[in-house]
């Protein structure tokens, strides 16, 4: 392998992971479905794992396999389950409703990409080549993430959205050459206890209303805000 | 070895929230939970004699001391102003015992969060625990599992964690700042390090980096474009969470601010890091002086004045120099200490009324005098008379951008005016006129309350002379 010109493969292989997550996040802005939703969401970190592995391959730094397992493990394929179950035992696998229009959120996605690369690519020029495709990407990905959490009304489609805009941090993180292990593992691990947290909330919000529609929730505040 | 303090200010805390987590009994519960915030005091109290050394993770300076020793004092006192309230609670079956458990629990892990935040050396330790100290709370602002208490502690996670997540990002850009002069690995997360090399950062991928951390953090501190969560926070929780939000948890995510702030005015090529400050501080304290007039909820109230408050801060420390910081530092300790005094009246007044609802109370200097004369010298210390603290720091914000920006200050002024009217106006009909609801005996403890406002009395009459020589001091540290 270290014979076809090493950097250069690897590097197209790290922005083609990268530039992958990005267009998985393109693939929540026009999911209808609840169950498709979470579908997406666990292609999107598988994606962001291979995307951490290679990241780790290349540079030479065997602990980031860890953050690729965690993503694989926690966030591929036991969150998307879990809240699976939750969307069944809830009786939620119908559409989901999206404020605005698909139309309009993909053009508005686009814009952000555009946005992102626009801001971060100038600043990061003196950066080595693959942190500064990550970091432009990675700031797509967390915006895409704000944008499907902005559009959606259904909290667990929020959680969804957010959990989209941390896989975009983890991109950035791992990006960043030797960024400390401390940080990935919290990372990993924060999502792990807000899961719970939301998982908590889930299922009292369940305990009082009908829905889980964030809509439901403002109304009964009665205008006192 | 001599035994560290700064450890046994994290680690009390830490065994505390283990024991109580197991703990059956409530009262046996609250007088744990008041012994450890009170051993938790102590040990940061030596920290005054006893500076541990600098490591890759904690760091103790001048600044952070303030922080640390405001931090004990008040979960000290807000942790024997719960043991009154949640007697209340117990009684009126608004909480189970083991509601209060978990209470007692998180309360311990959420000093422990803050308290590390404050003392982080590590660009992402801080981070973690910003995020560990907002997590407990969410979840103690969702106690009561009211449909209001469950919006509340929803739309606190949502914002809090979106607001995080873009601080993490923030802090990934200062990373990035960073290693190419620091070298990779943890070094380059160490603040310490981070200060004494930022002059040779790339200037424009820390502007951006703190551009995320303003909006990171500022969601924690409540500026207002990104306030959203506060109020509802604060009215849904249980009051003493209302207590340590607004006189804590606001501080530690303002002190992450001032960290990052001190990192980029140590860059020369770097945007001032002051006008963001200012824009956003100007408009939090207008935006949220009109909003005061419209409050029908009296926690709602307090916490608009909140956001008012973190608004004069972040303006006082966004206008920066000697003077400004030291009004920034002394403005924050007194809304500390007057906020929370507030609220642990507040607190006992809901429960005595059996509502928030302002239209509902009145008359409390009558039916109830100390509770009432007690709020009543709250309000008139935040809204800024004399002869309390906050009068003093006021000024002191108004008198130092006077002589540098007469245009700010005029606004400044503007502002400070419409909340003193909005208070003054709400206060006039829960203290006095004619006596409405219900007008029962209520089992209070006053000894927080009036600790506080003493404190905040003192303040403006006399400051010790070496509190102003350590607050010159860290004024200077923040350039």
């Amino acid at each position: 392998m270290p014979f076809i010109s090493p950097h250069g493969l690897s590097f197209d292989i790290a922005h083609s992971l990268a530039g992958l997550l990005v267009l998985v996040s393109f693939m929540m802005l026009y999911q209808v479905r609840l169950l498709a939703l979470l579908h997406v969401l666990a292609l999107h970190a598988f994606v962001l794992a291979l995307s951490v592995a290679w990241q780790a391959h290349i540079q030479d730094a065997p602990h980031l396999y860890i953050t690729a397992a965690i993503a694989l493990l926690f966030k591929a394929l036991l969150i998307p389950w879990a809240l699976r179950r939750m969307v069944f035992q809830m009786g939620l696998h119908r559409e989901i409703e999206t404020v605005g229009g698909i139309g309009l959120t993909m053009l508005a996605g686009i814009a952000l990409v555009a946005l992102s690369l626009e801001v971060m690519l100038p600043v990061t020029a003196n950066a080595d080549p693959v942190a500064r495709e990550d970091i432009a990407l990675a700031l797509s990905v967390v915006l895409i993430g704000l944008l499907v959490m902005v559009t959606r009304r259904n909290a667990i489609s929020q959680v969804v959205g957010f959990m989209s805009l941390e896989n975009g941090i983890n991109l950035a993180a791992t990006g960043a050459r030797g960024m400390p292990l401390v940080v990935e593992i919290s990372v990993a691990f924060s999502i792990l206890i807000a899961f719970i947290v939301v998982g908590i909330f889930l299922f009292r919000i369940r305990e009082r209303f009908d829905t889980v529609d964030v809509a439901a929730l403002d109304q009964s505040r009665g205008g006192e805000a | 070895m001599m035994p560290d303090p700064v450890s046994a200010i994290l680690l009390t805390p830490l065994f505390a929230a283990a024991i109580l987590a197991i703990l059956p009994g409530y009262r046996i519960g609250a007088v744990l939970n008041v012994l450890a915030c009170l051993a938790a005091l102590l040990f940061a109290l030596t920290l005054l004699w006893m500076r541990p050394v600098t490591g890759s993770y904690l760091l103790v300076d001048d600044l952070n001391i303030v922080f640390v020793l405001l931090n004990c004092f008040v979960g000290l006192t807000t942790s024997a102003f719960s043991a009154s309230y949640i007697g209340h609670e117990i009684h009126s079956g608004r909480l189970t015992r083991t509601n209060i458990r978990f209470y007692h629990a998180m309360y311990q892990v959420m000093m422990f969060g803050m308290n590390l935040a404050l003392l982080a050396n590590n660009i992402g330790l801080m981070w973690v625990a910003v995020e560990l100290a907002t997590l407990t709370t969410v979840v103690m602002v969702g106690l009561y599992r009211t449909a209001e208490a469950l919006e509340a502690a929803w739309k606190y996670f949502i914002l809090g964690s979106v607001g995080i997540a873009l601080a993490l990002f923030g802090t990934i850009l200062v990373y990035l700042a960073a290693r190419p002069v620091v070298g990779e690995g943890l070094d380059a997360m160490v603040w310490t390090y981070l200060l004494r090399s930022a002059p040779q950062f790339d200037p424009s991928l820390l502007n951006i980096a703190f551009v995320f951390l303003l909006l990171g953090y500022g969601t924690k501190v409540g500026l207002a474009p990104l306030h959203a969560w506060l109020p509802d926070a604060h009215a849904e929780g249980p009051t003493p969470i209302s207590a340590v939000l607004s006189g804590l948890l606001l501080n530690v995510a303002l002190y992450a601010l001032l960290r990052f702030k001190v990192l980029l005015a140590a860059n020369p090529h770097a945007i001032a890091p002051g006008r963001l400050m200012i824009a956003l501080g100007l408009l939090s304290l207008i935006f949220a002086a009109f909003m005061l007039y419209r409050r029908r909820d009296i926690k709602r109230l307090f916490a608009y004045s909140s956001i008012e408050h973190m608004g004069i801060i972040v303006f006082a420390f966004g206008m920066g120099g000697p003077l400004g910081n030291f009004a920034g530092l002394l403005q924050m300790t007194m809304h500390s200490l007057t906020k929370s005094a507030i609220f642990f009246s507040v607190g006992h007044v809901a429960q005595v009324k059996g509502t928030q609802k302002i239209a509902e109370m009145g008359g409390l200097t009558e039916s109830h005098p100390i509770l009432g004369w007690g709020l009543v010298a709250g309000v008139a210390a935040i809204v800024g008379l004399p002869p309390f603290g906050v009068f003093t720091s006021e000024f002191l914000v108004v008198s130092s951008t006077f002589a540098r920006e007469p245009v700010l200050a005029l606004l400044l002024v503007f502002g400070l005016l419409l909340a003193f009217g909005a208070l003054l106006l709400r206060l006039g009909s829960i203290a006095f006129g004619p006596v409405k609801g219900p007008v029962g005996r209520l089992h209070a403890s006053y000894v927080p309350m009036f600790a506080h406002l003493s404190l905040v009395l003192l303040a403006g009459i006399w400051l010790p002379p070496p509190l102003v020589a350590w607050f010159q001091n860290v004024a200077g540290l923040l350039r």
